[in-house]
């Protein structure tokens, strides 16, 4: 049994009267002890798609498929249940660390809010002990629970958030852009802790992000979606390297080898804005962006399709996409 | 390249903050030399509180250096307001966040025509906005005139703020992280814009960022500070692809594009500009004093204990470290 599946999931928005796809019908799996990445542009679905894990969705979104955490389907749960799963089965690391604490609470009283909700009857001393134990584990010392969020530094609260997210022992982990607004040296500090995390604790790790070269660097899958669909899903390495999917190859290009004298005076982009999900194009949604696209595109749409390590969703994956030059190879 | 006056230059320039009660002086540029000439493009590359967005914005200024001077086609920059007025009009700043620096009921049109209402610009304003923004590459530029912030994607949202500073014709454009916050699609039409603007132009750029790979594609000299003063500087392929100071190889070396280079993971923070350590100010964190390398060498009192001069500024590459040059 995975610890997450993603079965058939779409996930549909009300807005303005019309329904607006955010999500068609994605399939993913992840094993306990491995971290899959997702990766696309703003509005690609990526924050969506697991939103559903924990229900975070607004009440009038519509889910169809099955989202099974630990082999239950979370869609059918009691809200009880759905309670009882938030924080202990599977944790959010939220986006944007630096405004997701509460200015005027100490950071310790918040580790420990999420553990005195599921385990009432936890004495403030053992509370208090666990924030120490967790606040170690994310690499700060126990005293920092005294702090209020402003004494600290964007690292630090990211590390308290992250802290925050185990504070019940989740067996999944979901990061949403963990390291965005960071530096480049603590954002290796952090994705460091992750993979340590990963590692020791044998979580589950999804980690969502518009770098590519992050998730390429910190997961063992990578799975790319646009337009609320995954267009190519591979081990991470591969996928960066020698994509498959035009769009992974552009994202992929997107950051440039330090070094490597093709980038140089020459950034690569992708020209154009991902379509609005209520108004998709015909046949591949990328067809419009693609620089390798052929008359076929904008009339058939490609399925994702297995190949030997993975899976892609393209009508030329079979050809390849030398000539478009991207990724790091 | 060191003959010609530089547009901008920044001589031994020192920024301090006082803070309330005992937190003492924050040095927070503490003796810089940096030069920007015409046509090039300089990036700014260091950590959060290095300094470096305090330096761009003394060069623009809007800070009062506490020493040093800022010298704009070698002549001192003038404090007086006048002075200022049209020196801003010559040195334009693009911030990171685009969504924050548009007003969101002001029209493109008006976004990108306020600079020239503020400096009584006597030019048709009609024909000054299209201009810009199709040189920002809005096109065709009427389009945009009466959309909204709301109605333009995040990298629509940056060239509108790029417009806003082409607009008056400057000389000088100052960017402080131009891309991160943009999607990595966006990311590489948004550079691209850049260099096009420095060929057709002829601008000069200052970009600040922690982006390595932003450096490797567009700027033609790195400037590497940490606490307040510039470690290494020089060329980009000489910088990027035989750094000599360890800190500007443990930053290249978490790029996580990188490959071929082991990972140097910096435990911590820089301490803070009210507390520059001694010696080398790079020297707690230094990788080469941790690992007891600096000791073998012989050199570790001095990391420690010997300050290091300002980096001067001519062409060539140059590193402040105590390490001997032929080391690695």
């Amino acid at each position: 049994m995975s610890l997450l599946e993603f079965d058939d999931v779409s996930v549909t928005y009300r807005s303005g009267g019309a329904d607006v796809p955010a999500v068609r019908g994605v399939s993913l799996t992840i094993e306990a002890g491995q971290s899959i990445g997702i990766a696309g542009e703003s509005g690609c679905g990526k924050t969506t798609l697991t939103g559903t894990v924990l229900r975070l969705l607004p009440k009038s979104t519509k889910v169809t498929g099955r989202v099974l955490l630990d082999g239950e389907d979370v869609l059918t749960m009691s809200w009880g249940k759905v309670r009882a799963v938030r924080w202990a089965q599977a944790a959010v690391v939220f986006q944007g660390a630096m405004h997701a604490l509460n200015p005027v609470q100490r950071v310790g009283d918040q580790i420990a809010e999420p553990i005195t909700l599921h385990s009432p009857k936890t004495s403030e001393k053992a509370a208090q002990q666990r924030v120490g134990e967790l606040l170690e584990q994310v690499g700060l010392p126990a005293s920092r629970a005294a702090s209020y969020p402003h004494q600290l530094s964007g690292g630090q609260k990211q590390r308290v958030m992250i802290a925050m997210a185990l504070a019940c022992s989740p067996k999944l982990l979901i990061a949403d852009e963990p390291t965005t607004a960071l530096d480049v040296m603590v954002q290796a500090q952090v994705l460091d802790l992750l993979a340590g995390l990963v590692r020791d604790l044998g979580l589950g790790m999804v980690f969502i992000s518009h770098d590519l070269s992050v998730l390429a660097s910190s997961c063992d899958r990578v799975a790319v979606m646009y337009a609320g669909e995954i267009v190519e899903e591979r081990p991470a390495a591969a996928l960066f390297d020698h994509p498959r999917h035009p769009y992974t190859a552009a994202l992929a290009g997107a950051f440039p080898k330090v070094g490597d004298p093709r980038f140089r005076y020459s950034p690569a982009g992708l020209p154009g804005d991902p379509p609005f999900p209520g108004e998709l194009p015909s046949g591949c949604p990328f067809h419009p962006r693609c620089a390798v696209a052929i008359d076929r595109c904008s009339s058939e749409v490609p399925p994702l399709q297995v190949v030997d390590d993975g899976r892609v969703a393209c009508l030329r994956s079979g050809e390849h996409l030398e000539l478009l030059g991207g990724g790091a190879a | 390249m060191t003959e010609r006056t530089p547009v901008l230059e920044a001589r031994n320039l020192q920024v301090t903050f006082t803070g309330r009660g005992s937190r003492g002086v924050a040095r927070a540029v503490d003796g810089v030399q940096l030069a920007l000439h015409r046509g090039e493009i300089v990036a700014l590359v260091g950590e959060s509180g290095c300094g470096k967005t305090t330096l761009a914005r003394t060069l623009l200024g809007l800070e009062r250096p506490s020493a040093g001077e800022v010298l704009v086609d070698g002549q001192p920059l003038s404090y007086s307001s006048r002075d200022l007025t049209a020196y801003r009009k010559r040195v334009q700043l693009v911030l990171q966040d685009p969504t924050g620096a548009l007003n969101p009921r002001h029209s493109v049109y008006e976004a990108v025509a306020e600079g020239l209402r503020i400096h009584g610009s006597e030019v048709d304003e009609g024909v000054a906005v299209a201009d810009a923004l199709s040189r920002a590459g809005l096109r065709p530029p009427e389009r945009f005139f009466l959309r909204y912030p709301h109605e333009l994607s995040g990298g629509q949202r940056q060239r509108v703020v790029i417009a806003g500073a082409l607009v008056l014709n400057p000389d000088v454009i100052v960017a402080d992280e131009p891309v991160s916050s943009l999607d990595a699609s966006v990311r590489g039409e948004i550079l691209a814009l850049l260099l096009r603007l420095r060929e057709e132009l002829g601008l000069s750029l200052l970009v600040v960022t922690h982006d390595l790979g932003l450096a490797w594609n567009i700027a033609d000299r790195v400037a590497v500070m940490y606490l307040g003063r510039i470690v290494e500087e020089g060329p980009t392929e000489e910088i990027l692809r035989s750094p000599r100071h360890p800190y500007t190889r443990a930053l290249l070396s978490v790029v996580p594009e990188m490959e071929g280079m082991d990972e140097v993971v910096l435990t911590g923070e820089p301490p803070d500009s009210t507390r520059i350590p001694s010696g080398c100010r790079f020297h707690p964190r230094c990788p080469v004093v941790v690992s007891g390398e600096a000791e073998r060498l012989g050199i570790v009192e001095a990391c420690r204990g010997t300050a290091l001069p300002v980096l001067e500024v001519s062409a060539g590459h140059h590193v402040a470290c105590h390490l001997p040059p032929d080391s690695n």
